[in-house]
């Protein structure tokens, strides 16, 4: 067959994107693939993002026609994004957001959320594998020669605050799209490796032992911080990944969305109402003229023009001003304001009944989160706290200039004030396609002598137990939480059998409490906390285990304990191990983020 | 012993078939490139993925370009992305300047957005227009205007730069589609 490639998958809240790289030549170039997509009926074209949108077709609508599919019924891309302006119940969206939620049940048909009752809905995990399977499609039309993608070795991108169901559901959706040679890549490491690819030798002149690099990743729907380290490995320079941050639903969408909110209320005390399609219109329009204010701040104000929905475009138009000052003070400072090191996002106090949803960031301040990131994992007092010295830049927010000076001067700032020397910007390039460059090139690297960064899983895991106590009315029975994998777990290793043994019914499903901390780096396998505080550790949707009756009585009550083991894929792998087994190495497996209505309690 | 040549109608109608065949399979288009001469790797590809469950898999019509779908495409695109159309066709007499402009500046961000995504457009002359120009020969690039007459080389000034494209993509046309509906009607459903 021809070359065996290693293929880098972005898929992303918004947009996906695919690179490709041969693994035979030494000097292996990464290549980004540009991606074929209906951009309207009947119209195909090849560009370098998808965005991530999934839309159904009606009965009234002939086939959406691809390529390779003349009966198609659904579309993935340019057109399913701009069809969610027009028939937004048709259209999925933010399908990745949806993957990490556990307030539904994600292996359940759910979206689109508020479909007519001629779609079948589909789980996040189908939306996904659907997005990954126009990748396939879109890879074969393009490079005939190579076949599909699963006879290649291919990296998927995840967010680094990923818990470990979410990686699992997303291996899942990946092994439906028949890539089975698969392995996941935290982004905000995705981005480094690119940074790397693209500098070549040079990036060691760039960073030296000591020196931990910020990632700042900020893409269309999410935001993501990691910290990085340049540590001395047996006499060379290796990369450590040492702490990563909470998943932040806060992105590029959410600053055009408050811009064109800012205008449209100006327009509306014009008496200019708009409708839904106008608005959609109009966060479009306020992306551009954001763009170019952002770019030129002795500009005052642009035009904000609304084409009119009709054919009589002229004098059908809406006008608009954004100004530079609403931008300044909406933009810069509602989303990058400058604020003390020791600040928190503020949290919002949640309706009483809110409807099923995703749980956007309830502060829009992403400097604010990254003060609460620096705060905990670089600005303490613990003997892994120290300042970053680097910071490299991703996401397509981060493209204009006037952003990424506001976060290093924010930065720098806090810097300052302990004494530490300012970082340095490393020059990233392409800020929209760095990670899936970066995936390809980690794919060759895997495989090579090149540098890896290592690090192991990002949180550490833990279990809740409840202690024996008699029943109180009113009073829950206090739980304490046994830890089953340490922070830090390098793929392919397991831990040691911890002393504490869990009973388990046989023949009835049993759930456990789960939880995750992404800064307790001490606990080893069987610590067992009685408190903690709630910053500390984070509940993840429930695990479930079944012990099939098989040789056993249905009823009876087994000794288990807990076993952890990073796959090989990156995945978080959860074992019951009989007390007294009846076959030799008797074991079951724990399923990771099983059902919703997890995240209540505690 | 050769093969029979085969007859004109015979001939147009196998290269039709063959188009469509070496596009969506590639063993058949593996032994196309063997035949032509071409390194053959017939058992160097894969085995193509069973089409997923029952749901039958119809290869598209892809639609062959000629000039002037090309065109449709072209004004489909310049009406999508910047309401061109829209803004030919009305009457712009009762407007004054302002509305005009309002909707100038969408049509210009749209259509040159259209246009530098599907085409590079490069200038015929690299000189600032208004410079003086020695012209050595004769070029089908160069239109001489004034006092035309006289032989190489031609001294002058130049007043227009000249466009060239360079290179231009237009997307792939599908189906049933047909491409003379450059937009269709809308019909807000309520």
């Amino acid at each position: 067959m021809s070359e065996k490639l290693v293929v880098g998958i972005d898929l992303g809240t918004t947009h996906c994107a695919l690179a490709v790289a041969p693994f035979s030549s030494p000097n292996a170039r990464v290549e980004v693939l540009a991606i074929e997509q209906l951009i309207a009926p009947g119209s195909a074209e090849r560009r370098p993002l998808l965005p991530s949108f999934l839309y159904f077709a009606h009965e009234s609508e002939a086939a959406l026609a691809l390529p390779w599919d003349g009966e198609r019924r659904f579309a993935v891309g340019e057109l399913a994004r701009a069809r969610g302006a027009e028939a937004p119940e048709r259209v999925i969206s933010s399908a990745k957001s949806w993957l990490s939620y556990g307030g539904i049940d994600r292996r359940a048909g759910n979206l689109p959320l508020n479909a007519p009752s001629d779609i079948e809905r589909i789980s996040p995990v189908e939306a996904s594998f659907r997005l990954l399977d126009h990748l396939n499609e879109a890879f074969r039309a393009a490079r005939p020669e190579d076949g599909d993608l699963a006879a290649h070795e291919v990296v998927l991108t995840v967010p680094a605050s990923f818990d470990a169901g979410a990686r699992d559901l997303t291996v899942e959706a990946a092994l439906a799209a028949g890539f089975e040679q698969v392995t996941l890549l935290e982004e905000p490491q995705a981005a480094l490796y690119a940074w790397i690819e693209q500098s070549g030798e040079a990036w060691r002149t760039h960073l030296g032992e000591g020196d931990r690099v910020l990632v700042i990743d900020i893409g269309g729907g999410t935001t993501d911080f990691s910290l990085i380290d340049a540590v001395a490995v047996d006499g060379s320079l290796g990369l450590q990944r040492v702490a990563v941050g909470d998943h932040i639903l806060l992105g590029g969408d959410n600053m055009d969305l408050a811009l064109a909110h800012v205008v449209g209320q100006e327009l509306a005390t014009q008496g200019k109402e708009l409708d839904r399609f106008q608005v959609s219109a109009l966060a479009h329009a306020c992306r551009s003229g954001k763009e170019k204010l952002l770019s030129d701040a002795t500009l005052e104000q642009v035009a904000v023009v609304l084409p009119s929905r009709g054919a009589q475009l002229i004098g059908g138009t809406i006008r608009g001003q954004l100004r530079q000052q609403q931008v300044q003070a909406y933009l810069l400072d509602g989303f990058f304001p400058r604020v003390a090191a020791n600040e928190q996002p503020k949290a919002r106090a949640r309706a009483g009944l809110t409807q099923v949803g995703l749980p956007y960031a309830s502060d829009p301040a992403i400097t604010r989160h990254l003060a609460a990131f620096l705060a905990r994992h670089a600005f303490g007092n613990g003997e892994a706290a120290r300042p970053p010295t680097a910071v490299l830049f991703n996401g397509g927010v981060l493209k204009a200039d006037v952003l990424r000076r506001r976060v290093l001067d924010t930065l720098n700032g806090w810097l300052e004030e302990r004494g530490a020397a300012p970082a340095r910007v490393l020059p990233g390039e392409d800020l929209d396609l760095a990670v899936a460059r970066g995936a390809a090139y980690y794919g060759l690297v895997r495989h090579g002598s090149g540098l890896r960064i290592r690090g192991g899983t990002a949180r550490a895991y833990y279990v809740g137990i409840e202690s024996p106590m008699p029943a109180l009315p009113g009073l829950e029975p206090p739980v304490s939480a046994l830890c089953v994998a340490p922070f830090g777990m390098e793929e392919g290793t397991q831990t040691e059998l911890p002393p504490q043994e869990l009973f388990v019914v046989v023949g009835e499903p049993v759930t456990f409490r789960f939880f995750g901390s992404s800064t307790r780096r001490g606990d080893r396998a069987g610590s067992l906390l009685e408190r903690w505080s709630p910053s500390e550790l984070e509940e993840l949707p429930l695990i479930e285990l079944t012990l099939p009756s098989a040789g056993r009585v249905p009823g009876d009550v087994v000794a288990v304990q807990l076993q952890a083991s990073i796959t090989a894929i990156g995945t978080l792998k959860l074992e019951a191990v009989a007390q007294a087994p009846l076959v030799p190495n008797e074991r079951w497996q724990i399923e990771l983020s099983v059902r919703h209505g997890a995240a209540s309690g505690a | 012993m050769s093969p029979p040549s085969l007859s004109l109608p015979s001939r147009l109608w196998l290269s039709w078939v063959c188009a469509f065949r070496v596009l969506f399979d590639g063993q058949f288009a593996a032994r196309v490139a063997a035949l032509r001469g071409a390194a053959p790797k017939p058992e160097a590809l894969p085995a193509p993925r069973a089409p997923k469950d029952d749901v039958p898999v119809v290869a598209t019509t892809v639609a062959s370009p000629s000039a002037s779908t090309g065109a449709l495409q072209l004004l489909s695109l310049l009406q999508r992305e910047g309401r061109f159309i829209d803004f030919v066709q009305q009457d712009v007499a009762g407007f004054d300047d302002a509305d005009i402009g309002a909707a100038a500046r969408l049509v210009h961000e749209g259509c040159r957005r259209a246009l530098r995504t599907h085409a590079r457009v490069v200038s015929v002359r690299s000189e600032a227009e208004g410079s003086s120009v020695v012209l050595e020969s004769a070029s089908p690039d160069v239109k001489l205007v004034g006092n035309v007459a006289g032989a190489a080389p031609y001294r002058g000034v130049l007043r227009h730069r000249g466009w060239r494209v360079e290179e231009l993509t237009l997307p792939t046309l599908l189906g049933s589609h047909d491409p003379k509906l450059v937009a269709a009607a809308e019909l807000e459903l309520s």
